[in-house]
């Protein structure tokens, strides 16, 4: 079990989080990135992802592989939206189930770091004041 | 001359007026084209602040560079 979805529109969580309902996991994690309504101290009013999508879904699905291969996990699952986004709107999920709870914990921060720092996504911020920018990067290269 | 299809995202398709298009080009590696592309756009970012696919796997600015080759310069990405 291991997934790795761009999508343009709300995913349904629920379905997601069943794919991973495994007799042998007893913990399982989950991270959600939302929409925030403010950034360095200016007013957000959405953020638009844009992603380069073969490249992003084969370096997720490496990311996953990974994760597999360093934690004792059972299932994992991770989704990250394209598009407008106005704030409160999920943005990232990633879910973990594994036999117990530390891997499940640690499998998970490991996924939205290695999100943020390899997998080709941009967001632009749209501000109140109507401004709208790239946001600068997380890492470099 | 090999045609090149390329894509540009984020701030490079704003920088370079346009989401897609194929070129042309004398130049035989990846970081060539960019070279090439950024003198001709004024794209903002260095190389050395960047990576590079090559047919949607990423690449080493040394990739050389064939007829029909799929390009995406990948500025320094910002999801989550």
């Amino acid at each position: 079990m291991n997934r790795f979805l761009i999508a343009d529109r709300a995913v349904d969580i629920g379905a997601l989080r069943e794919t991973l309902l495994k007799p042998e996991a007893g913990g399982f994690c989950t991270f959600e990135g939302w929409v925030r309504q403010t950034n360095d101290g200016r007013l957000v009013s959405a953020i638009e992802y844009e992603a380069f999508a073969p490249l992003a879904i084969s370096e997720g699905r490496s990311i996953l592989d990974e994760v597999m291969e360093r934690f004792d996990i059972t299932a994992i699952c991770a989704m990250h939206r394209t598009g407008y986004l106005p704030v409160g709107d999920l943005a990232v999920w990633i879910g973990v189930a594994a036999p117990h709870r530390d891997a499940a914990f640690k499998a998970c921060r490991y996924v939205i770091d290695e999100i943020k720092r390899r997998v080709p996504i941009w967001k632009r911020e749209h501000y109140v004041d109507g401004q709208i920018e790239w946001v600068a990067c997380h890492h470099v290269g | 001359m090999p045609r090149i299809e390329l894509e540009y995202f984020a701030q490079l398709g704003e920088q370079a007026g346009r989401r897609a298009e194929t070129r042309e080009t004398s130049e035989t590696t990846a970081g060539a084209l960019y070279e090439e592309l950024r003198a001709a756009y004024g794209f903002a970012l260095p190389a050395g602040q960047m990576r590079v696919a090559v047919n949607a796997a990423f690449r080493p600015w040394t990739q050389s560079l064939k007829e029909g080759d799929h390009v995406v310069f990948i500025p320094p990405v910002s999801g989550g």
